[in-house]
């Protein structure tokens, strides 16, 4: 793993206005994960878009980990329905 | 232009107090919010409209300056003035979306306001950059013909004033979408570029139908070809090419062959498979010699 895709988590609370905490709520959740180097914890790069629109579900719509984790879920599954029916209208396209 | 109701857009009377206007907008929300409404164009522009009648009905000031403009509404006159000055002050505004030539992209956001909120309240209002760390991702629409997905091309799109020139890989498929990783909107604070989000549209502009990497097509073939056997040359999205039509082939046999279908996507050198269904033509208006052979034909058969 490439150290400059870690985000330090720090760093990242800082900028959103966010409490450790509810990153770490997240991550007991198993909707992201957390690196730890030398006793600094850092986020993947690649989670960012994840973990922002976990805090807009929590922050702007009063959603909490509980119903992020049932909305993630969700979401992972209409992407998959989205994605077989593009399939099957591509199948029978005239 | 339109006056825009936004007591009608959060569905609340004229009179609701601060909190009433919080509760329906929150309400509005968790059911329109982008990210609980993946694809749906419709609920994102909903969302946006929910978003400026927030924007305009929880701020005291902006409450009251809509107020007054919908009492007086009808004088179109004095509002067209009005509009006139301020389209002097306020340039465009946000990143909505655009389109060039053959591709369209957007913002990840919510988009601009509209028309109606830019001449009221000048500019884009509430939406200004939000970027607190991660720039925005951008999503981009990619129009390619069939043909032009059966190879492997490079394009050269402007997105935001940049240019891009990327490879398109040969079998991309209709509604793939590929991940641009850096190419969006910049990022705050040291935070990373979002990413460029490109959704291929593939067109078909050729007579055979796509399933995933196979081709399917139906040839004519004449009646005494199918009855006799004999050549047919057919073409393929790589040339034509020569097939044996078998004795006594029947309407609606299917032929396959194997690695004439379309290119796997980022396997180089593997095709799928091309299915012709052969359709034998029954003749019409036989003439009087055809038909009396095809008697003679009949009454020796039976």
């Amino acid at each position: 793993m490439e150290h400059e895709e870690l985000i330090p988590v720090r760093d990242f609370c800082v900028h959103h206005n966010i409490e450790y905490s509810f990153i770490s709520s997240l991550q007991d959740s198993g909707l992201i994960q957390i690196t730890s180097l030398q006793s600094t914890t850092f986020i993947q790069a690649d989670d960012l878009h994840k973990l922002e629109k976990f805090i807009r579900l929590y922050y702007e719509l009063d959603i909490n980990i509980e119903g992020i984790e049932t909305i993630n879920y969700l979401l992972d599954k209409i992407e998959d329905l989205q994605r077989e029916l593009k399939n099957l209208s591509n199948k029978i396209e005239v | 232009m339109d006056f825009v109701d936004y007591y009608k857009t959060l569905g609340i009377p004229k009179d609701a107090s601060a909190d009433d206007i919080k509760k329906a907008y929150r309400k509005l929300a968790r059911k329109l919010h982008p990210d609980l409404n993946p694809n749906d164009k419709d609920a994102h522009k909903k969302f946006q409209q929910i978003n400026e009648a927030n924007e305009v009905l929880s701020d005291p000031e902006k409450r009251k300056k809509y107020d007054q403009y919908g009492q007086d509404w009808k004088h179109a006159d004095q509002y067209e003035k009005a509009k006139q000055q301020k389209s002097h002050d306020f340039g465009g505004g946000g990143f909505g979306g655009a389109n060039y030539g053959d591709y369209t992209y957007s913002s990840g956001d919510d988009g601009a306001f509209s028309d109606f909120f830019e001449s009221l309240f000048g500019g884009a209002g509430g939406r200004k950059n939000k970027t607190k760390y991660r720039g925005q991702d951008y999503s981009a629409e990619l129009h390619v013909p069939l043909t032009d997905a059966y190879t492997t091309h490079k394009q050269t799109l402007t997105v935001n004033g940049k240019n891009v020139r990327i490879t398109i890989p040969a079998g991309i498929e209709n509604g793939q979408v590929i991940r641009l990783k850096t190419y969006g909107s910049p990022g705050a604070n040291g935070g990373p570029n979002g990413d460029l989000l490109i959704t291929f549209v593939v067109n078909n502009d050729t007579a055979f139908r796509r399933d995933g990497n196979d081709l399917f097509k139906t040839e004519n073939i004449d009646l005494y070809t199918a009855l006799l056997g004999g050549d047919k040359t057919i073409e393929t999205l790589n040339g034509k090419i020569k097939l044996k039509v078998a004795e006594g082939t029947q309407n609606g046999t299917k032929l396959r062959l194997k690695g004439k279908g379309f290119p796997v996507y980022k396997q180089e050198g593997e095709f799928g498979d091309l299915y012709i269904t052969w359709n034998v033509k029954i003749p019409t208006h036989l003439t009087a010699k055809q038909k009396e052979l095809f008697t003679e034909l009949q009454n020796i058969s039976s």
